[in-house]
């Protein structure tokens, strides 16, 4: 399109924007099974304004814009399948206030997880967020705008999409808007008691606008943390587990995984369950709780919690976790697929069931496991899949598991999560058609030129 | 198959059952000890069984050395008790079980067997371990720790084997004959276990400190005195090897240590909690580790000196916190030579 690179390096500046083939092929993929497509441009806004004009000018052009983050979503959300504008947020990593008191902080989208945690660690010490287990890069708008979750989804109110305070946002038109409280006071504490515009924004898969500003909720971050591994070797009781857990209010976090490396944990499925506390006697009685609440698992030797090295235990309490980033490496060749499902507590064992069937049944190696939701309202089951890239043959049973996965996963009750175009199709093939009306409503009305994202959450004609 | 030495007899004509009436952990009349052991004899279920924590203390007790934990941990397997959750036993069987990485190697004497702890492996240096050959890992790992789980099969699996390639891939190859065992645990499979279990052991085990305290001696010009007043840990597998125990004073007269008398030392020594920790006994490991310091902290200690690996992991935390310095005795020993 004549003169779009000219117009985009007067918004932006030169350096931020970009068409070379290098960029576009970087921009084209992610670490997934999901096939490639390069944007015709890359940019790299600095300011709400920029962005609003980057957009209004897209917009005019009908050409498509994908927002990104860190990219390590995986499941090619942000491979821009129509072409146009890779919109990458990375420079917009500002935190702009963090409000003690009142427990919240207002971040640009693009700043990062990592970002956050260490500024929060370094000035405000009492005080910690939501962080999930995928690498630091990963930003706060790319995680919000899919629903992630993380370390206190567990103890602390759910989804990190139910943490949010607020946000400003820019819309396909340009216009900029503010959601929530900061829409009508100049403070950023809540959602409520307005009617809630910011679900508009999560779970769209950038679709509905670019996220620019979050308000994001913090909480304590108590002096003391421990971890405790809880192990089993029948998948039919762990959801019993979790629930008697859960029931204490003791743990911060909890976490069921399996994998059959290393060996000794092959045919085992682990509970991690960390605990946090302001005093010794406060740890105390927490780790009595909860052992209390399994105790006749205990007693009947039929289940335990593993005694836990010193040294490991500093791993193992490490945030984010970097053993999934680790696993992601062990077949070489830079593959990763991680497919996930929100899914009730009960359908744990079944999940774990059908994961194993189909990494048998295609001879890949697997990790899975699940991390409580709100207090067990729900879980975030997960396959990983780890496959080499020069590998085409590996690839495409990888694509294969990913499918059945998904599959699966609706057959039993859940619904996949972040899932990639195909499994969008999915699930909205399940979806009841008025639901799905409504949405395509809403963007229209948000995206008359449906510049936004597009590919995602439409039904393939 | 090899099979306990055990005489039921001694036991039938024992009158003060010391094996249990000593025991810190099972509380028992003289009468209800002696028909619980009768039960043991006959094969019966005994509530000995389910109330042993595994302290392995009663190997030292039994006058007759008649080997009564052993016995112990022979009928738990074959009576299906548990000490600790099935799914830990079996995913510890896996862990320790030999990788078969071994690759041959010429050592030279002091051989030092490490055993399992590759993370003390920085801690053989200096002037004691000059020259010194360090072996250890998975493939001639002694696995005692099977005793703990009620597990005498893993070791008779598992042992013969693991002598075999100290043999085969070391001692052979190196010309040499004995090796210094570091942990307890494998000086007292050699000089203990095996021999219980008749089987036999085809090079010299030392003890390490015995090792410490012949090089002390040699290196006696460069020790200066540290002065210390310090408490000892006495680790559950010196039970099976109180022979050596005379050593820990000999070497402390060495550099200048004064043991502190502690209600929790030589035969009343109290386990670390660790292993209680797998057994789910949460409370008790809790006291215990309690009792431990505190005895420790009671008795003037500025240092806590210990040779179990997992006692001192186990209790490190809890040490310091009384503002006391938890450390091993090799590096005690080479603390008095000045050396880091
Ligand atoms: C090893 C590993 C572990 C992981 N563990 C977790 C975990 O514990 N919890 C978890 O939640 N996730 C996890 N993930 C998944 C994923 O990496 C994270 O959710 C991550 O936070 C996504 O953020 P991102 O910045 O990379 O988003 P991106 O991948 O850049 O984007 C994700 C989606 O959001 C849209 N988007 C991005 N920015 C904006 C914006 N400003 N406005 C509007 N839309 C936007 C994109 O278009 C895309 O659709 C893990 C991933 C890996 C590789
Ligand atoms: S094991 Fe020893 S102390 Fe115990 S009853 Fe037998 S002989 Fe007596
Ligand atoms: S091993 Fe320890 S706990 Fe068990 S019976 Fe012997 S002394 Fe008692």
């Amino acid at each position: 399109m004549e003169g779009i690179l000219e117009k985009l390096s007067e918004i932006v500046g030169a350096d931020f924007v970009s068409n070379a083939a290098e960029e576009r092929f970087i921009y084209s993929r992610d670490q997934g099974v999901q096939p490639p497509h390069a944007p015709d441009y890359v940019v790299l806004p600095n300011t709400t304004e920029e962005v609003s004009a980057l957009i209004r000018l897209a917009n005019k052009n009908k050409i498509p814009v994908v927002p990104m983050g860190g990219a390590l979503v995986l499941s090619g959300l942000t491979i821009p399948q129509r072409g146009g504008i890779v919109l990458d947020m990375k420079r917009m990593n500002r935190i702009l206030e963090v409000n003690e008191m009142s427990h919240y902080v207002v971040v640009e989208a693009g700043a990062s997880q990592g970002m956050l945690k260490a500024y929060l660690e370094k000035h405000h010490p009492q005080l910690k967020h939501s962080i999930p287990d995928a690498p630091p890069v990963a930003t706060i708008g790319g995680n919000i705008a899919i629903h992630g979750s993380g370390h206190l989804s567990q103890s602390e109110g759910g989804f990190h999409s139910e943490m949010v305070t607020g946000l400003e946002v820019v819309l396909a038109t340009g216009e900029v808007l503010k959601l929530g409280s900061c829409s009508t006071v100049p403070k950023w504490f809540s959602r409520a008691p307005l009617p809630d515009l910011v679900g508009l924004f999560l779970g769209w898969n950038g679709t509905t606008g670019v996220i620019t500003k979050i308000g994001l909720k913090l909480f304590p971050s108590p002096k003391m943390k421990d971890i405790m591994m809880f192990m089993t070797e029948d998948v039919d009781t762990v959801p019993d587990i979790l629930f008697r857990i859960i029931g204490t209010e003791m743990a911060e976090d909890m976490a069921f995984f399996v994998s059959p490396q290393p060996a000794y944990f092959d045919g085992f499925q682990i509970i991690m369950i960390s605990v946090v506390a302001n005093s010794v006697k406060e740890m105390k009685m927490r780790r009595e709780l909860i052992c209390d609440s399994v105790r006749d698992y205990l007693e009947r030797k039929e289940a335990g919690f593993l005694p836990l090295p010193p040294h490991m235990k500093v791993k193992l309490m490490e945030a984010p976790q970097k053993n999934l980033s680790e696993f992601a490496d062990t077949v070489r060749g830079g593959g990763f697929e991680y497919v996930g499902a929100i899914m009730p507590v009960e359908c744990i064992p079944q999940a774990y069931r059908k994961g194993r069937e189909i990494t048998e049944q295609l001879g890949i190696t697997y990790s899975m496991g699940a991390r409580v939701i709100g207090r067990g309202h729900a879980v975030m089951f997960y396959y990983a899949y780890p496959f080499n890239r020069a590998d085409a043959k590996n690839m495409e049973t990888v694509a294969k598991a990913l499918e059945e996965s998904n599959e699966a996963a609706l057959e039993m009750g859940g619904i996949p999560w972040k899932a990639e175009i195909s499994g969008q199709q999915l699930i909205l093939g399940r979806m009841e058609p008025g639901t799905y009306k409504l949405m395509t409503e809403v963007r229209k009305l948000l995206d008359p030129n449906g510049i936004m994202n597009p590919g995602n959450w439409e039904v393939r004609s | 198959m090899s099979t306990l030495q055990f005489n039921p007899a001694l036991c039938e004509k024992c009158n003060t059952v010391d094996c249990i009436m000593k025991c810190q952990y099972i509380d028992m009349d003289v009468e209800t000890a002696k028909r619980e052991q009768m039960k043991l004899l006959r094969g019966e279920k005994s509530e000995i069984l389910t109330r042993c924590v595994t302290c392995y203390a009663c190997e030292e007790y039994c006058p007759f050395h008649n080997h009564p934990f052993y016995h112990i941990v022979e009928r738990q397997e074959a009576l299906d008790v548990h000490p600790v959750p099935r799914p830990i036993e079996k995913s510890q069987v896996v862990m320790m079980a030999p990788k078969g990485r071994i690759e041959e190697k010429a050592v030279a004497a002091p051989v030092i067997n490490l055993c399992y702890f590759p993370m003390l492996k920085g801690s053989i240096r200096g002037s004691i371990y000059e020259g010194a050959s360090v072996i250890m890992g998975s493939d001639i790992f002694c696995n005692l720790m099977f005793l703990h789980f009620a597990r005498n099969s893993t070791i008779r699996e598992r042992l013969p084997k693991m002598m075999e390639n100290i043999m085969h891939y070391y001692l052979k190859p190196g010309g040499v004959e004995e090796i210094i065992c570091y942990h307890d645990e494998c000086y007292g499979t050699y000089t203990s276990w095996a021999p219980a279990f008749g089987i036999d052991v085809p090079f010299r085990p030392v003890h390490l400190f015995d090792f410490l305290h012949r090089r002390l001696t040699e290196l006696k010009s460069g020790i200066t005195p540290l002065n210390l007043k310090v408490a000892y840990q006495r680790p559950c597998s010196n039970r099976l090897c109180p022979e050596t125990e005379h050593f820990v004073d000999d070497i402390f007269a060495l550099i200048g240590v004064e043991r502190l008398e502690r209600t929790y030392d030589h035969g009343q020594a109290l386990c670390c909690g660790g292993v209680m920790e797998a057994q789910q006994l949460f409370d008790l490991a809790a006291e215990n580790q309690e009792k431990n310091v505190n005895d420790m902290k009671a008795s003037g200690a500025t240092h806590a000196v210990f040779n179990c690996p997992f006692c001192f992991f186990t209790l490190m935390g809890r040490v310091s916190d009384k503002g006391m310095t938890p450390i091993l005795m090799s590096d005690l020993c080479r603390m008095a030579l000045g050396e880091q």
